[in-house]
């Protein structure tokens, strides 16, 4: 009896945890729908379209499965660093800075067969990514600027750096005047499924989310973490290097979001563009806060992020709002996320 | 042919400096009662876009400035209510803040891209702005430029020679004392956000009056940012954020007169500068500031229960 109580207790508190959360939802639609309504827009025809174009038909579902990949791999950029209370703001620029190097690896390797061409634009991607993480890392741990500064720095850098080699000197010459390195080869691209824009990075994201979440819960290094999470001090005094964790996880972190770069360039464009992300970087921090950092959480906000993020390319074309418009809507989202009654929320 | 150079780097970097001068009193007066805003950019942005949209609509810069400032320190209650009376974490609600703004301001925009004004104009005062050189130099700005060292001066006085700003720095480094010693922390720091978000909303209209006179989307590129750095290296300072804006202006004038005079470098990569110096500056300073720091930085006041 005991035992089946106990399970009762715990369905309902997590039946509990989704109301509050859905709650918590519709009150930030009911806000940007007010917003809507003070620009002259029809807030429920808007809905009603975005809902449609996204959740109504199954290639509008496999769109937002699509957006979903590079959003769950930005997410963990930010998530696994938060594991020891880093601030990661730097996903956007992690993403383009692995673009480039899977751009590299792409356009100068074409000769290599497929099976060891997309393993290597992958490492490369990675490899990129982390090394613009891991200075931040360096930067925080040599006391010299917090990684929340300098990650939101080296974005603005690491954007421009992209821009600087696709107008410059990787500039494809056969492309009219277009800003975009070479095509990819096509043993470069990543394989789509289905017949749908679906790519193999999704199986990356969800290798990533299992390890994750396995590494968390079942290793010495989660353990570690946890224990630097909760107090530094203690876990140096164990022996635990609290210095080489910030480092290695925010290589692993940038490394995630490099490869989010990768399948963005390979599999979405097939050529690197200066219009490469639409803020993913960016979205990504707020689904890791708004799933505080557990992986089934994080799905669902991805998957909550990519139908706005979807919603805000329907609004541009049938309602004429700026596609930066559902800014406002995963802003209001994140408000009123902090500011839910304190008790549940997590950290300080 | 040097002078002439010489000239347009100074002038352009106390026109540059400018709005990154408001931005950094901006962040100063938060993060002195203990409030690390990152939603700077926002605020920024929304001070940008109205300012712009107003003149735009009565042909009025000044005005566009007033209603600029008045809607960066309403943004900024926003903020306010999230991390001081629901004590959400800073960090997020100020990254929240500042997705808020570039949502609002590209929709408030939208209809005005293209648009062109006026703008604020340079003021010569009669006899200073003759004199050969000099004047050139020193007395051919907007009033924005004029007023914004004297500003800096009014930051400084209010924090560390009034009462009010004795309070607000003492929420700043230990809110209990200072609860203790019969100040309100939530009300000082309610008080200092909303001057913050005003002079936010300045450094906003300055870049869409009288620098670009033209509004377009996410203008401010990272300006607010830099700002943040920009307290770290001032030291929480407001006179010192002063030289802090005029390195940083210095910085970005270069870029600008390097590309005019066709320097064989790409764009992108001297765009790059005011981030990457930045960056240098932040791990230059890294040992002077440790006893700078406002000691409750990033803390909420959680009351006395």
């Amino acid at each position: 009896m005991n035992k089946a109580f106990l399970q009762i207790g715990f369905h309902h508190q997590w039946v509990a945890s989704a109301i509050r959360f859905v709650g918590l939802f519709v009150l930030a639609l009911v806000f940007f729908a007010l917003i809507l309504l003070v620009f002259g827009k029809n807030p429920l025809r808007a809905y009603a379209d975005i809902f449609s174009a996204t959740l109504g038909s199954a290639y509008g579902f496999s769109e937002v499965a699509v957006k979903m990949i590079p959003l769950i791999l930005t997410a963990l950029a930010v998530a696994l660093p938060s594991r020891i209370w880093l601030i990661n703001v730097g996903g956007e620029g992690q993403l383009f800075i692995g673009a480039l190097f899977a751009t590299w690896g792409a356009v100068n390797f074409t000769n290599l067969p497929v099976w060891l061409l997309l393993p290597w634009i992958g490492i490369l991607g990675f490899i990129g990514g982390g090394l613009w993480g891991a200075i931040s890392g360096y930067l925080r741990v040599r006391g010299w600027a917090s990684e929340t500064i300098s990650t939101l720095l080296m974005n603005y850098v690491a954007i421009l750096l992209v821009n600087f080699f696709v107008f410059g000197p990787w500039k494809d010459p056969e492309s009219a005047n277009y800003p975009q390195s070479a095509p990819f080869p096509d043993a470069a691209i990543l394989p789509s499924f289905f017949g749908t824009r679906i790519h193999l990075g999704i199986v990356l994201a969800i290798v990533g989310l299992i390890l994750f979440h396995f590494v968390l819960s079942r290793t010495r290094w989660g353990l570690e973490m946890r224990a630097i999470g909760v107090n530094q001090e203690a876990a140096r005094r164990n022996g635990i290097s609290t210095n080489r964790y910030i480092i290695l996880l925010m290589l692993i972190g940038g490394g995630a979001a490099g490869v989010a770069g990768m399948g963005e360039v390979s599999a979405i464009h097939g050529q690197l563009r200066p219009s490469l992300s639409p803020g993913l970087g960016y979205t990504g921090f707020l689904i890791s806060w708004m799933a505080g950092g557990h992986p089934i959480g994080i799905v669902a906000a991805a998957f909550l992020l990519s139908v706005i993020t979807a919603g805000g390319d329907i609004l541009q074309m049938t309602h004429r709002i700026p596609a930066a418009g559902v800014h406002i809507l995963m802003a209001l989202i994140l408000f009123v996320v902090l500011a839910r009654p304190a008790g549940k929320k997590g950290g300080k | 042919m040097i002078i002439s150079f010489l000239i347009s780097i100074i002038s352009g970097a106390i026109h540059s400096g400018t709005p990154l001068l408001y931005a950094t009193l901006s962040e100063t007066v938060g993060e002195r009662t203990g409030i690390v805003n990152l939603g700077l950019e926002g605020i920024m942005l929304i001070g940008a876009v109205v300012g712009f949209t107003t003149t735009v609509q009565t042909g009025n810069p000044l005005l566009g400035v007033l209603a600029a400032a008045l809607a960066g320190g309403l943004f900024n209650m926003v903020f306010g209510f999230l991390v001081i009376t629901r004590r959400a974490n800073q960090l997020a609600s100020g990254l929240a803040l500042m997705f808020c703004g570039v949502g609002l301001s590209a929709m408030i925009g939208a209809s005005f891209i293209g648009s062109r004004i006026q703008g604020l104009n340079e003021v010569r005062i009669p006899l200073f702005s003759d004199i050969p050189i000099v004047g050139r130099m020193f007395f051919n700005y907007d009033i924005l430029v004029y007023s914004a060292i004297p500003v800096a001066v009014l930051v400084w006085w209010l924090m560390f020679r009034t009462r009010w700003g004795l309070g607000l720095r003492a929420v700043g480094e230990n809110p209990t004392a200072a609860f203790a010693a019969g100040k309100n922390p939530h009300r000082l720091q309610y008080q200092a956000l909303f001057i913050a978000g005003i002079l936010g909303g300045i450094a906003g209209a300055h870049l869409s009056l009288a620098i670009a006179k033209t509004w377009a989307e996410w203008m401010t590129a990272g300006r607010g940012f830099i700002a943040v750095a920009l307290v770290i290296f001032s030291k929480w300072h407001p006179l010192r954020a002063i030289a802090g804006a005029l390195l940083f202006g210095g910085a970005i004038s270069l870029q600008l007169q390097m590309q005019a005079r066709g320097v064989p470098v790409s764009s992108f990569l001297l765009d790059m500068l005011p981030y990457v110096l930045s960056l240098v500056v932040l791990a230059i300073w890294s040992g002077a500031r440790r006893h700078a720091t406002p000691g409750s930085l990033g803390r909420v006041f959680q009351g006395t229960e």
